[in-house]
């Protein structure tokens, strides 16, 4: 069948509800015909209940009850919209300091990050946040909304002084790719319709950016990786001797006929086939799930990795990395944890903890005894036994960590592996 | 290298495999929960997809409410069959018959939130520590925050504020003892996604899903069945439509929609144009604004 070629882009937004984030993404939804009828009447309903005398559009972003009652976003959650160019998937993230674990779990996916400004108030201490995490999170590219602008006059020289701040303070970051643009979610300018207000801005609107956004090289396709999740044996009489290696690609192009390694035991040998359904595939990345099979018979399990001979991870059981911590309970040195990379995963224990990094200034507080939750830390962390890693900033699928506590299995702490210096 | 993108059905397909089999991998006794609908069809699809040429490695699991259309259980019968799977099926009926629900009377009744305590008790019964569902998060507001990995305690419940956060690829399925896990593998399908890659792979689905002629009772907006579950109302009568469904629940509460769509095609163009959400003609919905987030707390699919 002819298939079109639609993609997926993935992007956050964050912000406090005073940003007017669930209005933009009202907005969104709304322009872009996403929302149905009996949606669109049961906002319309609650916003004549609460006295309004518009659509308040944030209300269609509105989620679980006891967040209705406050008010507040308090979790990440997923809303998806479409154009006949591309399928989105928005990680709608709330933005207050207590919430910083949310930001980054949505972040960690995501494609593209927007940050929202209120027009009024310029650079606040959020705004730094937010860029920062989608720095630390290696977030490909940020789009900067300069929100509210009809409460401004619409004035070319409010905006200015604000993209001229942002880029003071974001130089000192890392994000690759950033955007500016002037709008009114409320009223929709920029948002997917041109503003008449704005004559002076001559950039794209937010939706043809996102529309647009060059995002195939997103992933590495340099460094080829595929961790193992599971071996797949048939055990049937037409499948007798089948012995095919389930993953999904983290990293570069695989091909059938390459020359590969497989860690840890460092055996070589080639591809036979990539396949999927009994189906071939020419060329396997990411993110691809596919089934590899290899032309010698070798030991391989959960956890393993195939990679190219010339061109492995680093082998190691000592990791040093940027951690976000996640749990109410603060962590000490010398805890232990469960280290879960790839589809590996081994008890570990932290052994130094270094520095934690104010996230509104970037300023390094060191000689710290523990790291609390919404924390930003450096830490190293000895496992037990070796894991086969990439830098975070070459790759996020293999250089992504995630801590588990021992005693209640919850998800502590996510971690980004530093180039070793 | 601006070719190597894949499209975005394959991208979703992608996903589902890689958390499925994360499943099978990470449980010692993972089931997949199987309604009939098309979204647990898409699931076995997925599920044959990403172990092939090996079999299902679990179990399907039929929560039978007794109230399911004909159809549904003839196309689940023959799935089973040319899958070569194990089902369990776990009958809202015997739980009544044993006294440990009561059913619902009144014009409305359902047995909808009944299905509760057999789905527990069905999982309870094989040790399932990981069932597997077609849950979208496009479906419903109490779903947008779910996990694809979604933690319940050992009275199968869901806490919206102790969720386990997710990152990249990695999915914490470590547990303590009686604690189990719902896992959505299609979390980030959308209906259009889930019609699409239907036209795609062309997969089977059962006849309710098409256009067809159905003696059909008009209930507060919403189109049922006519069948011997239904109490009529007075002044209610019974009369004969051109419909099809949407989504596939129990005959006393799944409303179907005025429809000429007889093909996956015309179906497609139909929800293009549609105007309602999919779950707009559910009626089990329709008991509160916040009806879902109420029985997925109580450890509803």
């Amino acid at each position: 069948m002819d298939l079109k070629n639609t993609q997926l882009l993935r992007f956050t937004t964050a912000g406090s509800v005073d940003d007017g984030k669930s209005t933009l993404i009202g907005r969104m939804l709304y322009d872009s015909k996403s929302i149905f009828q009996d949606q669109l009447d049961a906002v319309e309903l609650s916003s004549q209940n609460k006295g309004f005398d518009y659509v308040d559009l944030s209300l269609f972003t509105d989620g679980l009850k006891s967040e209705r009652e406050q008010g507040i976003t308090i979790d990440v959650a997923y809303r998806y919209f479409a154009t006949p160019k591309r399928k989105f998937i928005i990680a709608d993230t709330p933005g207050h300091i207590q919430y910083t674990r949310n930001m980054v779990t949505g972040a960690s996916t995501a494609n593209l990050a927007i940050i929202l400004i209120d027009a009024r108030k310029g650079l606040l201490e959020q705004t730094h946040r937010h860029a920062f995490i989608a720095s630390l999170l290696q977030i490909p590219h940020a789009i900067v909304c300069v929100n509210k602008m009809d409460l401004v006059g619409y004035k070319k020289d409010v905006y200015e002084k604000i993209v001229q701040d942002f880029k003071e303070f974001s130089s000192k970051l890392n994000i690759k790719d950033i955007q500016f643009i002037p709008i009114s979610a409320l009223e929709g300018d920029n948002v997917v319709n041109r503003s008449k207000n704005m004559s002076w801005y001559e950039g794209s609107t937010l939706m043809y950016l996102l529309e647009n956004v060059h995002i195939s090289s997103d992933y590495n396709l340099v460094d080829c990786r595929f961790p193992v999740q599971s071996v797949i044996r048939p055990h049937t009489r037409e499948h007798q001797d089948y012995r095919g290696y389930a993953g999904r690609i983290d990293g570069g192009v695989f091909k059938a006929g390459d020359k590969v390694k497989v860690l840890p035991s460092g055996f070589s040998t080639n591809i036979k086939a990539i396949e999927l359904n009994g189906i071939e595939i020419k060329e396997a990345f990411s993110p691809m799930s596919v089934t590899v099979r290899l032309t010698d018979e070798i030991d391989i399990s959960r956890g393993d990795m195939i990679v190219r001979e010339n061109n492995s991870p680093e082998v190691t059981q000592d990791l040093d990395v940027l951690i976000t911590w996640m749990s109410e309970n603060p962590v000490f040195k010398r805890t232990k944890v469960f280290v879960k990379h790839t589809t590996n995963e081994c008890i570990s224990m932290i052994k130094d903890i270094k520095y934690k990094i104010d996230i509104n200034t970037l300023h390094r507080i060191e000689n710290i005894e523990q790291i609390e939750m919404n924390d930003i830390a450096r830490i190293s962390i000895r496992t037990s036994k070796p894991l086969f890693v990439d830098s975070y900033n070459r790759n996020r699928l293999t250089g992504g960590i995630i801590l588990i506590d021992e005693q209640t299995n919850e998800t502590i702490g996510a971690g980004m592996i530093l180039n070793k210096s | 290298m601006s070719n190597y993108t894949i499209n975005h059905l394959r991208e979703l397909e992608s996903e589902a495999i890689f958390v499925i089999r994360e499943v099978a991998a990470q449980f010692d006794k993972p089931a997949l929960l199987f309604s009939g609908g098309k979204d647990s069809i898409l699931m076995t699809h997925l599920a044959k997809k990403a172990f092939y040429p090996a079999r299902i490695p679990f179990p399907l699991i039929h929560i039978d409410t007794g109230h399911n259309f004909p159809e549904t259980i003839e196309f689940r019968d023959r799935l089973v069959n040319d899958l070569g799977v194990t089902l369990i099926v776990g009958s809202v009926q015997e739980a009544i018959d044993k006294g440990m629900v009561k059913e619902e009377t009144g014009v409305n009744a359902s047995r909808n939130s009944l299905q509760i305590v057999t789905l527990l008790d069905t999982l309870e019964k094989h040790k399932t520590d990981a069932a597997m569902g077609g849950a979208r998060r496009d479906e419903e507001k109490a779903r947008a925050k779910e996990r694809f990995f979604s933690h319940r305690d050992e009275f199968g419940q869901w806490d919206p504020k102790n969720q386990r956060p997710e990152l990249w690829n990695l999915f914490n399925g470590r547990k303590n003892n009686g604690e189990h896990f719902r896992v959505f593998p299609i979390s980030n399908w959308t209906e259009m996604d889930v019609w699409e890659y239907i036209k795609l792979e062309e997969i089977d689905l059962p006849s309710l899903y098409f256009s067809h002629k159905r003696k059909c009772v008009e209930r507060d907006g919403v189109i049922l069945a006519a069948s011997k579950y239904i109490n009529l109302k007075d002044g209610e009568e019974v009369t004969e439509k051109i419909v099809r469904y949407r989504t596939c629940g129990d005959m006393p509460i799944t409303g179907a929609v005025y429809s000429e769509a007889d093909t996956i095609e015309k179906i497609i163009d139909e929800i293009a144009t549609t105007r309602t959400t999919e779950r707009g003609t559910r009626a089990d919905d329709k008991r509160g604004e916040t009806a879902m987030e109420d029985r997925k707390k109580a450890g509803y699919f």
